[in-house]
């Protein structure tokens, strides 16, 4: 009876094709599909910020260049990874990322915590030929993004689409866009307080790249960099990892 | 339509397909890759047993092993910490001077400074701690700040112009874009800075500019340099007088130092290293100048 069964359905194409896709998706469904009812799956934290207009083009800008090829952002739960990175990763550090990068290779270094460990300077430099200060990198260099001016008219309508999927991004934040982001490069601007009264007082306001005429790709890029790993202070509570939390009056 | 035919050579029975004569097998799995099958399912039943395995609704089934992966590093942390908590504690609690003393002790400094130094510090310093043009050379025994391992340890700690609330300062205005002083005020400066450490320089031609750079030197610079530029190291004002530059001293560099100022950043490494990570690079920093003098 099971063998006629068999015999019928793989001489009907479509039956068979229809049998085919629902026998492979038993993997995503037993796998994928819980994690959204589970309650621990994404961990709830209260000091979770959101990115800046200029970080998230810096975002944009990180996706456009292909960075995420080499570089992951994601701290796995290894002892040596812990050792070398700082905490391991917590989902909620990427809530608020459309599309997620956590990545899956390593040629260049994890990136999950990078934010504030070299300065603005060395991150430009760095940008503009890793040969200048690790001798011994492989990164190729990206010079035109000191030389491209960011392309800020439309942040407005990036944050509008962030919010469309989720992102508490405020009425106020999506018309102040384009301005904070000048802000955020332009410090000792009256643009400037703006951006840390909409998004928190540790929101690094800088002149990324050295130069406050105008802002380029660099700054974007640059401010993405540094705020890495630095959305929430969550990973480094309860965690056995050696190092302290960041300190709010730095 | 079921057709039973035996094929008479092996005696299995066929599928009844028929391609130019020659017929299909319906031969059975092997018994052996049957037995594995079973046995993989069996090992199925059992691991969700033990290990974290089914959804229920917003929880789910822990397992009987109590296995989680965060739990499991942090145990392991927490192993590793006590594996070296012997040493670990010697070098948190003694000072660095009972550390220096203590041979035995310096060896496991070097070896574990060796690594926090590679993970932390060589992107901008070099892994033989050499610096590079516009970052200093730890290894020159000339400091900004002071060297010994309690200056460098505080200089690690705060940063300079870092975001830590007590950062150490250091600001070399830009003395030309801010017009502070003219083009040829900066250029006799620069020429006679650039005279300290060249002697050469100094000819019958250019005494005069020498001597007038001296003089905006006296008035300008010497605040924080010090009337004989040999630097200041409670501001962090390098001495001009030796050879080690930190962007570079020949004439064109010396000029544009002087004209646009320079703000060298560290960072504070207080809120991503441990007390005890930060004494071992101090005292790892401080012996390399000490080994390649």
């Amino acid at each position: 009876m099971r063998e006629l069964f068999h015999r019928k359905l793989e001489r009907t194409s479509i039956g068979f094709a229809i049998a085919i896709i629902a026998a492979a998706s038993v993997g995503g469904i037993v796998e994928i599909a819980p994690l959204f009812t589970i309650d621990e799956t994404v961990e709830t934290v209260d000091d979770m910020r959101l990115y800046t207009p200029l970080e998230l083009a810096g975002r944009d800008i990180y996706v456009r260049e292909g960075c995420y090829a080499c570089h992951s952002q994601m701290i796995r739960t290894l002892r040596d990874e812990v050792e070398r990175y700082g905490p391991y990763s917590l989902a909620v550090e990427s809530k608020y990322d459309h599309p997620m990068l956590w990545g899956s290779k390593r040629t260049g270094p994890d990136l999950a915590r990078v934010g504030g460990k070299y300065s603005d300077f060395w991150h430009v430099a760095h940008l503009t030929n890793p040969r200048d200060v690790v001798p011994e990198s492989n990164m190729p260099a990206y010079r035109w993004l000191a030389r491209n001016t960011l392309k800020m008219d439309d942040l407005g309508l990036h944050l509008a689409a962030q919010r469309a999927v989720g992102v508490p991004y405020t009425d106020e934040m999506i018309e102040n866009a384009s301005r904070d982001a000048f802000g955020q490069a332009s410090p000792d601007t009256e643009f400037a307080a703006g951006v840390t009264e909409r998004y928190g007082e540790e929101t690094q306001v800088s002149a990324f790249d050295g130069v406050t005429t105008r802002v380029t790709e660099m700054d974007a890029l640059v401010a993405y960099l540094q705020v890495l790993g630095r959305l929430t202070k969550a990973p480094y509570q309860n965690t056995a990892a050696p190092e302290q939390a960041p300190d709010p009056n730095n | 339509m079921e057709i039973e035919e035996i094929d008479p050579v092996t005696g299995r029975k066929t599928t009844g397909h028929e391609w130019n004569g020659i017929k299909e097998l319906d031969t059975p799995v092997p018994r052996g890759v049957l037995m594995f099958l079973v046995a993989t399912h069996l090992f199925a039943l059992l691991w969700w047993i033990l290990l974290p395995t089914w959804p229920l609704g917003s929880t789910y089934t822990k397992g009987l092993l109590d296995i989680d992966q965060r739990k499991t590093v942090e145990e392991k942390m927490v192993a590793a910490t006590a594996a070296r908590s012997d040493w670990m504690t010697a070098i948190e609690t003694k000072s660095f001077d009972e550390i220096s003393a203590d041979e035995q002790l310096m060896k496991t400094v070097r070896e574990t400074g060796h690594q926090l130094f590679g993970d932390n510090c060589a992107a901008c310093h070099g892994s033989d701690g050499k610096g590079r043009s516009n970052y200093p050379d730890l290894t020159d025994q000339d400091w900004l700040w002071g060297g010994g391992p309690e200056k460098i340890a505080e200089t690690l700690t705060v940063g300079i112009n870092s975001r830590h609330s007590e950062s150490r300062i250091a600001q070399m205005p830009s003395f030309g874009r801010d017009e502070m002083l003219d083009r040829t005020q900066v250029r006799q400066v620069a020429t006679y800075v650039h005279s300290l450490t060249n002697p050469e320089t100094s000819t019958p031609d250019n005494v005069e500019l020498v001597k007038a750079g001296q003089e905006v030197f006296l008035t300008t610079c010497a605040a924080c340099h010090g009337e004989d530029a040999k630097g200041n190291q409670e501001v962090g004002a390098p001495n001009l007088t030796d050879n080690y530059w930190v962007y570079g001293g020949d004439l064109q560099t010396i000029i544009a130092s002087i004209h646009g100022g320079r703000q060298g950043h560290m960072p504070t490494w207080d809120e991503r290293l441990s007390k005890a990570d930060i004494k071992i690079l101090a005292l790892y920093v401080d012996s390399l100048g000490r080994e390649n003098p």
